[in-house]
């Protein structure tokens, strides 16, 4: 049997689609870990990579936070705060958020910074106050390379967030986990495809968003 | 602006103890070489730049008591490549100080299809997106959009060095005519002199350092360049430059070396002139001939010399006459009136004897000019 078949038999079984260890069920755990996970991260990256590139001060700062908390593992950090503080959510946001909060801050930051200079002297030339040129000139410009930001950042969280599942938490790590310690190939490799579609899926997401959201005048077609 | 001084932290002097009075309703050009400090100078008047001494009056008031965006709402800017904004159409674009203003959004929108007319564009592009957009029309919307919320003063800071020689001159052409509509206070920056002399009711040479080197009008400026620095900015033909403020009008036409296609033999002979210009039956130009060569009723138009480029009395200055009759072949220039026929020719010989005339009558510096006129 291959990886394809066990996969194939892990989705036609019913009894996985349906109850607490439902498909289901665990994938909306999963997406809510990462919207929230996200969300806070974004709280934190999109205002502080707003400022410092609009500044331009800061810049060292944010490059010191990416290099820091990317060298951070995850799992280890993760293992280290359920030692400390006991299991539960915050254990696993922690690692989630702080994975999250580099690409989104270094991107953004780098995307405000790389905004052409002339319509924002030509907004400021023109009595736009300095909230409006953020807003209005240097955001929208700037807005493809922001959400591709955030775009890795919800691609590594939907993919790290199966760390949950060590802490006895849901999310589709739990088939991953318990399929391992219950020697169930058939449930580890559905339980991989599904993040792996689920992945898939936030890059769709971010496609659309991207089609929505960023002007055809900055996007060129 | 009187005594106007920036200076910055590390000790550069962009603008030193500058004093300007700026003409109202009119264009003063700020001209000179790079490092200048020409747009430090106009960004100190809507404050992007703040003066380290002196004061900048508008209208009598100190420009520091008013907030920095209502200042620069009442003053439209417009700078080298557009600026414009990628994510908004033309319309959008244009109607941007408007909605600043809080316009409504109707309003704003039918006051920048207004504009659009006015600046030469097209209505059909007002919902295109600047990329979509030639350099010369993107430079068109720059002015469009300065020009919206109709403010009594025009900042331009090298607005057409970035565009060709061809569409520069109707982009300057259009401003001329736009001024002659509106007459707005224009302050406009540029390290082209040719431009400066075309625009500028004033003109101010600012030279390395900050300083100012001299403030006249064009035509002072290039009779009589206040120093050393000056001539040598204003480039060896300014002699030949300056008869671009000399009209073409006065010259006297010699009409007997015209012959139309069909002419006599008598008539041929008539005229004594070296060369003949044979025109077709409307009068239009068709080339020189000498009147040895030409055989009444079978003249080939082929086979005439070209006429160069002709010019229009009235409406062309010396220097076009001038340029005319040193390209043409036969040393005679061409006049031609508005539809194109001719009115006359003129010699390199009688434009020099104009040339000397106006200039006697202003005060100019005839040895200098007659130079260049055989």
């Amino acid at each position: 049997m291959n990886v394809l078949t066990y996969v194939h038999a892990f989705f036609a079984d019913g009894a996985h689609w349906q109850g607490y260890d439902g498909i289901p069920r665990r994938l909306l755990e999963h997406i809510g870990y990462t919207l929230l996970a996200l969300g806070l991260a974004a709280a934190v990256g999109l205002p502080a990579g707003l400022l410092t590139g609009h500044t331009g001060r800061g810049g060292n700062a944010v490059a010191f936070v990416a290099t820091a908390a990317r060298a951070l593992p995850s799992f280890g950090l993760l293992v280290l705060i359920a030692v400390g503080i006991g299991i539960g959510l915050l254990p696993v946001m922690v690692p989630l958020v702080l994975l999250a909060i580099p690409p989104i801050l270094v991107t953004t930051y780098e995307a405000v910074r790389s905004v052409d200079p002339s319509p924002v002297d030509a907004a400021r030339g023109l009595g736009m106050p300095e909230a409006g040129i953020l807003f209005r000139v240097e955001l929208p410009a700037a807005l493809p390379l922001v959400l591709s930001g955030v775009r890795s950042a919800a691609i590594q969280v939907v993919s790290t967030a199966t760390i949950a599942a060590y802490v006895s938490l849901g999310g589709l790590g739990r088939y991953i986990i318990d399929g391992l310690y219950q020697r169930d190939y058939e449930k580890v490799a559905g339980g991989a495809a599904l993040v792996a579609l689920l992945a898939l899926a936030t890059l769709a997401l971010f496609w659309g968003a991207g089609r929505l959201a960023v002007s055809p005048g900055v996007r060129r077609r | 602006m009187e005594s106007v001084t920036k200076r910055y932290p590390d000790g550069t002097v962009a603008v030193d103890r500058l004093s300007l009075d700026i003409p109202d309703r009119a264009i003063t050009v700020l001209v000179g070489p790079s490092g200048c400090g020409k747009t430090t100078t106009l960004r100190m008047i809507n404050r992007m730049v703040e003066p380290t001494e002196g004061t900048i009056l508008l209208d009598g008031e100190d420009l520091q008591r008013l907030p920095v965006t209502t200042l620069r709402r009442s003053m439209g800017y417009v700078i080298q490549n557009a600026g414009l904004f990628q994510h908004r159409t033309i319309l959008d674009n244009i109607a941007t100080v408007p909605r600043l203003l809080g316009w409504g959004k109707a309003r704003s929108r039918e006051r920048a299809a207004e504009l659009m007319g006015r600046v030469g564009l097209d209505a059909s592009l007002a919902g295109r997106y600047p990329y979509q957009l030639s350099g010369g029309q993107q430079q068109r919307v720059g002015v469009a959009r300065a020009l919206a919320a109709d403010p009594p003063v025009l900042l331009m800071d090298e607005p057409f060095s970035a565009v060709d020689p061809v569409v520069r001159k109707g982009l300057q052409d259009e401003l001329l005519r736009i001024q002659d509509e509106l007459g707005k206070t224009i302050v406009f920056v540029t390290h082209d002199i040719d431009e400066a002399v075309k625009l500028g009711t004033m003109v101010a040479v600012m030279r390395t350092g900050g300083r100012l080197a001299q403030f006249a009008s064009p035509a002072d400026l290039l009779s009589d360049p206040a120093d050393a620095f000056v001539e040598d900015f204003l480039g060896a033909d300014r002699g030949v430059r300056r008869l671009s403020f000399f009209p073409s009008a006065g010259l006297e036409l010699v009409t007997d070396a015209v012959v139309p296609l069909d002419a006599p033999a008598a008539r041929l002979a008539a005229s004594g002139a070296p060369y003949l210009l044979v025109t077709d039956p409307d009068g239009r130009p068709l080339g020189w001939g000498e009147p040895r060569d030409l055989i009444a009723g079978a003249i080939v138009p082929e086979g005439l010399l070209p006429y160069g480029r002709p010019f229009v009395p009235g409406t062309d200055s010396l220097r076009a006459a001038l340029d005319c009759a040193v390209l043409s072949p036969t040393g005679w220039a061409v006049a031609v009136d508005a539809d194109g026929r001719v009115s006359g020719v003129v010699s390199q010989q009688a434009i020099g004897e104009a040339i000397r005339s106006a200039h006697a009558a202003g005060r100019g510096d005839v040895a200098e000019v007659a130079e260049v006129a055989p």
